[in-house]
């Protein structure tokens, strides 16, 4: 797949939604693919070094639970740092790799990071607080790389 | 097909990873040397059929011993 390109837009910032860009931008990477991945809003969460990532059930009736809890009950403190590490233990038990193992092999594959400028000043967020070798740009920069690409993703 | 250069072990692990670690290895090796992987997740057999045909790498064999997947694969 040499000369093909992956444009991802990663939005999302809790534990699950994580996966998607780096499973498939890790991926495609193995199999020749250049690929930037555009953080915005929430995505930008991923890019953090020490990331803090959670899932909740709440909003998401399709999460499978070990046993059924009252929405009102699910909405309790304490509750999505359980389900939080529930998650966590079920995915190492299953070998699933970590998030910050994927971005670790997306980094080493030479995954184009893009954070969204306009969203890290919303969010008063420093580049300070963010991996090394992220980019910081627009939508227009987005383009240039994603007018060329083969595959385009919004996650 | 016991005639392999380097091995890899990627029990245990689930997707993406016996692909991003087979990837890996196959860099440490020279065109035309073989690497055997095994596997214990079901995904890989598709998985791995799909790298060999995108990535030019030739799979010489996919099989199952023992419940557990193992592939040689010929770096292109």
């Amino acid at each position: 797949m040499e000369g093909k390109k992956l444009a991802i837009i990663a939005t999302k910032g809790t534990l699950d939604w994580a996966y998607p860009p780096f499973i498939l931008g890790s991926t495609a990477a193995a199999l020749g693919y250049e690929v930037q991945i555009f953080f915005t809003f929430y995505g930008l969460e991923l890019l953090k070094k020490k990331m803090d990532l959670k899932v909740t059930s709440l909003g998401n009736p399709a999460m499978p639970m070990p046993m059924p809890v009252p929405v009102l009950m699910q909405a309790l403190p304490g509750m999505q740092s359980m389900m939080t590490s529930m998650m966590k233990k079920k995915m190492k038990a299953k070998g699933v790799a970590s998030v910050e193992e994927l971005r670790e092999l997306c980094q080493e594959a030479d995954v184009g990071m893009i954070a969204c400028q306009m969203t890290v000043d919303l969010f008063d967020y420093s580049p300070d607080d963010m991996i090394d070798g992220v980019e910081y740009a627009g939508a227009a920069a987005f383009f240039e790389f994603a007018g060329n690409a083969d595959i385009c993703m919004y996650i | 097909m016991a005639d392999f250069d380097s091995e890899l072990d990627a029990s245990g692990l689930n997707c993406p990873l016996p692909i991003l670690k087979a990837k890996k290895a196959l860099q440490g090796l020279a065109s035309g040397q073989v690497l055997k992987i095994i596997a214990t997740d079901p995904g890989s057999v598709k998985d791995f059929d799909s790298f060999a045909k995108q990535t030019g790498n030739i799979l010489l064999s996919s099989g199952e011993e023992g419940g557990k997947f193992i592939f040689f694969m010929r770096k292109a």
